[in-house]
């Protein structure tokens, strides 16, 4: 490898060797260089930046998420090319609002960071998918939904995935969802038996039929004869 | 506790009387009945892992002919559910049940699988009860080897004192199609108190 990113520890660009971050502060750490690269690029769709225990949380405008995003793993200088997680917090303050959170990883920069979006209450829970990006916000997304019934926008298949899909008392990590459910337990008992095992599977999930043209030229050759592998 | 056994048995002096040669037929039948149990283990958390213990070296499941883990339903005579059933699993496990030959026994181990345990929430079964009926309850979280083998041994005795010619081990059971359940309601619930759990509603719900 003769051109290597430069490397940076903590989000500072020094070239030296990594080592893990010690004695980080609560607050006053620096903040990850992204979030100044943010604020020039986007201006006012950047609400806020906090850095907390050395991790940098940029909350932004619900309506740039995919752009912001896209610009966050397509620039050079940036490379988030790790989705790790997409979830949602929800508080118990009424008036605060929902937060849909995302954690990207750039593994060639060696930087993490938290991007945030503010869901007001009251008004529907929207923001937008980013999936068109990342591959592997689907279930991750899909999740979301289930728990907090936040609607991803532009998602290829938003269905519940932990809950089954005819699951009608509602999303279980919201704060006005009581712990034992809103359905008596017979009821419950009764709706969960009701369900068909097999037919929670979509056959998009289970067939390879879209995947056959990328398969290997042995492998399509086997299953044109129908030889059956694996067994 | 009060829990009548699973499937009411005929006396057998109802079904013609005990002679000589079926007493000596059913002994020996449910001697090589309870002597080769074979398992179909229904691991889904901490259980199974006591549960593996179990069936390792050391405890050697093995001696009381477990020998073989029994991998589909349709090989299996003892069903080991081990763990916390959330209700997403309700209908798979029905299903297994359902697809084991008769006759066929039920264990239920530890508190989840015995009475949701810990888990009074809204996703965890109350107990598998509620789906299938159960022979022998394994208290603990999770049981210890020990404790297993203690319920495995009950079972063998409940096999030994079954009759030929009752019927109902023959019988395919279906649920109570008014509450959907395999154990009557009252039975289930006065179980619910020695587990010690869902103090709001009683487990079987009716």
């Amino acid at each position: 490898m003769t051109s290597s990113p430069p490397v940076a520890r903590g989000g500072d660009a020094t070239g030296a060797a990594p080592v893990t971050p010690h004695n980080v502060p609560r607050e006053g750490a620096p903040a990850n260089p992204t979030a100044a690269a943010l604020r020039e690029r986007f201006g006012d769709s950047i609400r806020r930046v906090d850095v907390i225990w050395g991790e940098t949380t940029v909350y932004v405008a619900r309506e740039r998420v995919l752009e912001i995003v896209r610009w966050l793993h397509d620039d050079p200088e940036q490379q988030y090319d790790y989705l790790s997680d997409v979830t949602a917090v929800e508080f118990r303050d009424p008036e605060r609002p929902l937060e849909v959170v995302w954690h990207l990883r750039s593994l060639p920069r060696r930087r993490f960071l938290r991007l945030k979006v503010e869901l007001a209450k009251g008004a529907p829970l929207e923001v937008q998918s980013v999936w068109p990006v990342y591959r592997g916000a689907d279930w991750l997304e899909r999740e979301c939904y289930d728990m907090f019934g936040i609607r991803f926008t532009g998602h290829p298949d938003l269905r519940r995935i932990l809950m089954w899909e005819q699951y009608r008392e509602g999303f279980p990590l919201r704060k006005d969802f009581p712990l034992r459910g809103r359905f008596s337990r017979a009821e419950q008992l009764r709706q969960a038996l009701a369900a068909n095992p097999e037919a929670r599977y979509s056959m998009e999930e289970l067939s390879i039929a879209d995947a056959f043209e990328d398969l290997p030229d042995d492998m399509r050759q086997r299953l044109r004869a129908g030889e059956r592998t694996g067994e | 506790m009060g829990l009548s056994p699973r499937p009411e048995p005929r006396s057998v002096e109802a079904t013609g009387g005990e002679n000589w040669v079926t007493t000596r037929l059913d002994s020996l039948v449910n001697w090589a009945r309870k002597n080769s149990l074979w398992p179909m283990p229904f691991g889904t958390a901490c259980c199974a892992i006591e549960f593996m213990a179990t069936a390792a070296s050391k405890y050697d499941l093995a001696r009381f002919g477990m020998e073989r883990m029994s991998f589909s339903p349709r090989q299996a005579d003892v069903l080991i559910c081990a763990g916390r059933v959330p209700f997403k699993l309700a209908p798979v496990l029905r299903r297994i049940w359902q697809q084991m030959p008769q006759p066929k026994w039920c264990i239920s181990m530890g508190a989840c699988a015995s009475s949701g345990g810990m888990f009074d929430n809204y996703a965890v079964v109350q107990g598998i009860d509620t789906i299938i009926p159960v022979d022998v309850y394994v208290p603990g979280c999770p049981p210890r080897p020990e404790g297993l083998m203690y319920g495995v041994l009950l079972l063998q005795e409940k096999v030994k004192h079954e009759h030929m010619g009752d019927e109902a081990i023959r019988r395919e059971m279906e649920p109570d199609p008014k509450s959907g359940l395999y154990i009557p309601p009252a039975a289930i619930d006065e179980l619910s108190e020695p587990f010690g759990n869902s103090v709001h509603q009683t487990r079987s719900g009716l």
